[in-house]
């Protein structure tokens, strides 16, 4: 069989010559964007051609991309998720650990101002029963807990251990049914006995209808009971209602608010006093103290009004130094300057008088006021009084009862 | 089939001949109608019509009787002629190529001793030479070139006028014929 240039001699010399020529052409022709005709030709020859095979390999590329790459991602992306997760839930435990790292501090602090023995204590389990309010501590006979022990927090009374084992401790939280304690009031000083309702609120007992017990107010305990020793929180006050025979005093328990995670087991109970009830300023009309005898002449050009106003303002939270003593409207009425008037009229004559001229007289000789008076002689100072004790005030914050002085 | 028939049609075994020239004639002729064209155009702007490449080159194509010597000589011819020119390398190259080739293949059939049929192909073979150096202008210079039906016509008329003359001239630098 003859091959095409030698069955078509003539033909294909014939296209070879022209495709020869047609190259010399294309070499030497430029185009209008001063590039040769052949480079334009090879370009547009292999253009397509490279397309199709950078479409190929591309395709090629993207399935092997998404076959052994994205795979990888894919991979990747679930243990990302995963340790996500495990972050999230470590974090979820740091802020516990956090929060009871708070809660143990302010348990510390607690403990350290109580002046009974205790023993911190956490919870780890809780009671059998549906309705059971009674927790596993993890403290026991070991550690010196006995049974009939007060359970605290820093927010109040918890409860009593019930039950003492040698590594825990079965406590019965203040809630349940049968759970008892003398309480006594912050302001009335109204004595009665905690019952616990069973349905999370408390009552107090044996409280006659004619005493006077309000609402809102802090009731802690009486150390009557032998359990809590005397002065610790238990709540406040939610609602009151006369009964029959005795008024039904609804209380709201403190130390159980907010979780119960920690709490201190008295092990050598010392009873504390119960804090006075906070004192809230008087909204009355104050005496304004007697300004001082040595006051700058600009102080004393000011108005009375602004004068009175500063005083008002001074009455609202008088400072110690500037309370005035009992001794002082004494000495101002002895000296005969009650008022304001007095003392302006004592300062003009002393300034008339340090330069030569008596008020009153028929002379027209004016004093310059503008010049200091000369200083009369003052009695010596009395030395300040020290300040009185400042008494814990449970009224000051709604829901955290005050520290409990020792006795 | 008629004396006339037998005239043109080159099956007859005696029709079938090849002359042969010597090699200063493949050499010089086409050099002098390059030079022809260059030169003397350029004093005798009224023989500018001429085109003696082209008629050179179908001479030796139609005596050569063989394509593909026809195309090399309008390949030679018409680059040497392109080498002069102001035209890329190849347009006149292609042009002549292709007119060696059909000029050659055209005359295994014919025979292009007769002077009728010279002048005919001279003329075709012009027209033909200015539409393809056209279209090739058009195509791979991008560039318009005007040609004039007419004139080219013209001169279609006037080259093959001047080819039958011509080409007797040359039948005389022939050496021998088989």
């Amino acid at each position: 069989m003859e091959s095409f240039p030698s069955r078509y001699r003539n033909l294909s010399v014939l296209l070879l010559l022209l495709v020869a020529q047609l190259l010399l052409l294309a070499y030497q022709v430029k185009t209008s964007q001063d590039v040769r005709l052949i480079r334009l030709w090879a370009v547009t020859a292999v253009t397509p051609v490279a397309r199709a095979i950078e479409w190929v390999r591309s395709g090629v590329a993207g399935a092997w991309e998404n076959v052994f790459v994205l795979g990888d991602v894919r991979a990747e992306n679930k243990q990302l998720k995963r340790e996500l997760a495990e972050l999230r839930l470590k974090n979820q435990l740091l802020a516990a650990e956090l929060q009871t790292a708070d809660r143990t501090k302010a348990l510390i602090e607690f403990r350290s101002q109580v002046p009974s023995k205790t023993i911190a204590a956490r919870i780890i389990g809780t009671g059998t029963g549906a309705n059971a309010r009674t927790v596993f501590v993890d403290r026991g006979s070991v550690e010196g807990v006995k049974r009939g022990m007060a359970a605290i927090t820093d927010k109040g009374i918890v409860g009593k251990v019930v039950a003492a084992y040698p590594t825990a401790s079965l406590v019965q939280l203040i809630t349940e049914q049968g759970s008892a304690a003398g309480v006594i009031s912050q302001k009335n000083r109204v004595r009665g006995t905690l019952k616990a309702q069973g349905s999370g609120t408390l009552i107090v007992d044996y409280i006659r209808n004619e005493e006077k017990v309000e609402i809102g107010e802090w009731f802690y305990t009486s150390g009557t009971d032998r359990i809590y020793p005397r002065g610790l929180p238990v709540g406040r006050v939610k609602s009151t209602r006369e009964g029959r025979g005795s008024k039904e005093v609804i209380i709201e328990p403190s130390g159980l608010q907010g979780g119960l995670e920690e709490m201190l087991i008295v092990l050598d109970g010392v009873h504390g006093s119960v804090p006075e009830p906070e004192t809230p300023p008087s909204p009355g009309i104050a005496i304004l103290p007697a300004p001082p005898e040595a006051a700058p002449a600009a102080q004393t050009a000011q108005p009375v009004g602004a004068q009175q106003a500063g005083g008002t303002q001074q009455s609202a939270a008088p400072p110690a130094s500037a309370a005035p003593s009992p001794s002082q409207p004494a000495q101002a009425s002895s000296n005969g300057l009650a008022t304001d008037a007095d003392r302006l009229r004592e300062r003009y004559r002393r300034v008339g008088e340090s330069q030569g001229i008596v008020l009153g007289t028929t002379k027209l000789r004016v004093p310059d006021f503008n010049k200091a008076p000369a200083d009369p002689p003052r009695p010596a100072p009395p030395k300040p009084e020290a300040p009185p004790p400042a008494s814990p005030k449970p009224g000051a914050a709604d829901q955290t009862p005050p520290a409990v002085p020792k006795q | 089939m008629s004396s006339y028939d037998e005239s043109l049609i080159p099956n007859a075994p005696r029709r079938q001949k090849v002359s042969r020239f010597r090699i200063a004639a493949w050499v010089l002729i086409p050099l002098a109608a390059i030079l022809f064209q260059v030169y003397v155009r350029r004093f005798a702007e009224f023989l500018g019509y001429l085109e003696l490449p082209l008629l050179v080159t179908v001479y030796f194509s139609l005596m050569r009787r063989q394509p593909v010597g026809g195309a090399l000589i309008g390949a030679l011819i018409g680059l040497a002629q392109d080498s002069l020119s102001q035209h890329p390398l190849g347009m006149f190259g292609i042009v002549k190529t292709l007119v060696g080739y059909f000029a050659a293949s055209i005359s295994m059939r014919f025979d292009v001793d007769n002077h009728a049929l010279r002048f005919i192909l001279s003329f075709f073979f012009f027209l033909f030479h200015q539409f393809f150096f056209w279209v090739l202008t058009q195509a791979l210079l991008g560039q318009s070139l005007d040609v004039p039906i007419p004139q080219s016509i013209i001169f279609a008329f006037l080259n093959a006028v001047v080819a039958v003359p011509l080409f007797i001239i040359l039948d005389r630098l022939k050496t021998e014929e088989r």
